[in-house]
């Protein structure tokens, strides 16, 4: 039984694997549709997150399964002082899989351990968020062809944001990955990352302008940059415009360059940009059903 | 000169940097053992300055000597049998450690977990990094552990 608490749990050979599956999920959904007949998703969401569990909850569906859960603690017995060991064993006779997202770090991984039932890890605080990082490379794979060979700029809050750290560890392991970190200097990528590209001889660089290099990606990866991780309001109010994206920094990107956002989007990407046809944000949540479908299946050894 | 006698069977743990030797005492778990045990600080040593010497006269199988490479793999473990060293052990940093030290990290599981073991894996043996198995937090402060 496999359980899945990181991007890297999965070798690239099997999320090749992976990815087909949910390559051939999206062209041949009604192949799919009574796959989890009589399986359940339990859906355990001690803090609230309405996308990341809606996905998982349609992806189960859309495999002819059902779903069981709680989406915040107060619901569930959390609130009673119940251990996350004791829970998981719980849902274990309860269910055939379950989906964690808790706010402490290493939660899901203890969930695995005592469960009878694979475990997916879906947010464990700060620390990782695997399903966005398999919907994003499922993303890059589908739209690209492959995932080898392109420059990608990640831009924004690169200091704390998981999703941005776990996708570039993920992209370490393929061929030809050029990285292109955009962020105020307080912000930037964490030096365990930069001494990760350098070991093993990864091209890379750091620049505070956008406009700078938009001409050489293939892909751009927007992320939000909160006003509160700023240390003065002069830095923000200076530094902000930088990194919000519109149109006209779209006019001098590549052609077939792709805009990607782990979302929820504010008001980093212009309303504008969003009929651009290189705007795949919004592709890239349907990959993420797709990509959790082929997990599903993958994890209950239904494929 | 202070002058301790020879132990039958045990072990000699030597170049311990002085000062350590009370620490390691208790996390090899001497103190809930009835062997004999002499902790011997500050000797005077040729490559160290100054250093602690622990002599515990016990069965050979009966200590975890991987806490002690957590600590300072830089001991000498001499394993007495008979009166004599019938072997010098080389100190490897373990692989996992449990309940030696502790995650640190607010947001980590372990902080309300009941009965969780605190466990740090062995991230990178040349820099000596251990990290929380659950958070993976890194523990910096392996010479400084209580």
């Amino acid at each position: 039984m496999r359980h899945l608490m990181s991007p890297l749990d999965f070798t690239v050979d099997e999320l090749e694997e992976l990815f087909k599956l949910a390559n051939d999920i999206e062209a041949n959904h009604e192949k799919y549709s009574e796959k989890c007949h009589g399986k359940k998703l339990a859906t355990c969401f001690y803090e609230p997150s309405t996308r990341t569990r809606l996905s998982f909850e349609s992806a189960m569906i859309n495999l002819g399964g059902s779903v069981i859960g709680f989406s915040d603690a107060n619901s569930s017995s959390a609130a009673k002082g119940e251990s996350v060991s004791d829970t998981i064993r719980v849902i274990s006779c309860f269910a055939d899989i379950c989906a964690m997202r808790h706010p402490k770090e290493g939660a899901p991984m203890v969930a695995a351990s005592k469960s009878s039932i694979p475990v997916i890890n879906a947010g464990d605080g700060g620390h990782q968020h695997p399903t966005q990082t398999l919907t994003d490379l499922l993303t890059i794979r589908s739209l690209r062809g492959n995932i080898k060979d392109f420059t990608i700029g990640l831009c924004g809050d690169l200091k704390f944001g998981r999703t941005v750290h776990s996708l570039i560890n993920a992209l370490m392991r393929y061929p030809g990955i050029k990285f292109i970190f955009i962020s105020p200097p307080e912000l930037k990528v964490p030096d365990y990352i930069t001494s990760a590209l350098e070991e093993k001889g990864i091209e890379y660089k750091e620049v505070i302008s956008l406009d700078e290099v938009m001409s050489e990606l293939d892909f751009l990866y927007m992320t939000r940059v909160q006003r509160e991780r700023f240390f003065n309001e002069e830095d923000y109010v200076r530094l902000k415009d930088f990194y919000i994206l519109n149109k006209d920094k779209m006019a001098i990107a590549k052609d077939d360059m792709l805009v990607l956002h782990p979302l929820p989007r504010v008001n980093e990407i212009s309303v504008d940009v969003d009929d651009d046809p290189r705007a795949a944000y919004f592709k890239q949540v349907q990959y993420g059903v797709y990509v959790r479908m082929a997990l599903i299946l993958t994890l209950l050894e239904l494929v | 000169m202070l002058n301790i006698g020879k132990i039958e069977e045990g072990f000699v743990l030597d170049h311990i940097k002085a000062g350590k030797s009370l620490q390691i005492y208790h996390h090899l778990g001497l103190d809930k053992m009835d062997s004999t045990v002499a902790i011997i600080r500050n000797a005077k040593s040729s490559k160290m300055g100054k250093k602690d010497i622990l002599k515990v006269e016990c069965d050979i199988n009966m200590l975890d000597l991987d806490v002690l490479a957590f600590i300072d793999h830089n001991i000498t473990v001499n394993v007495i049998k008979d009166g004599e060293i019938i072997a010098k052990k080389e100190l490897q940093l373990p692989k996992e450690i449990k309940n030696i030290i502790y995650c640190k990290n607010p947001r980590c599981i372990t902080s309300i977990e009941q009965g969780l073991p605190h466990i740090f894996v062995l991230a990178d043996e040349e820099k000596e990094i251990y990290r929380c198995k659950y958070c993976e937090e890194k523990y910096s402060e392996i010479k400084e552990l209580k």
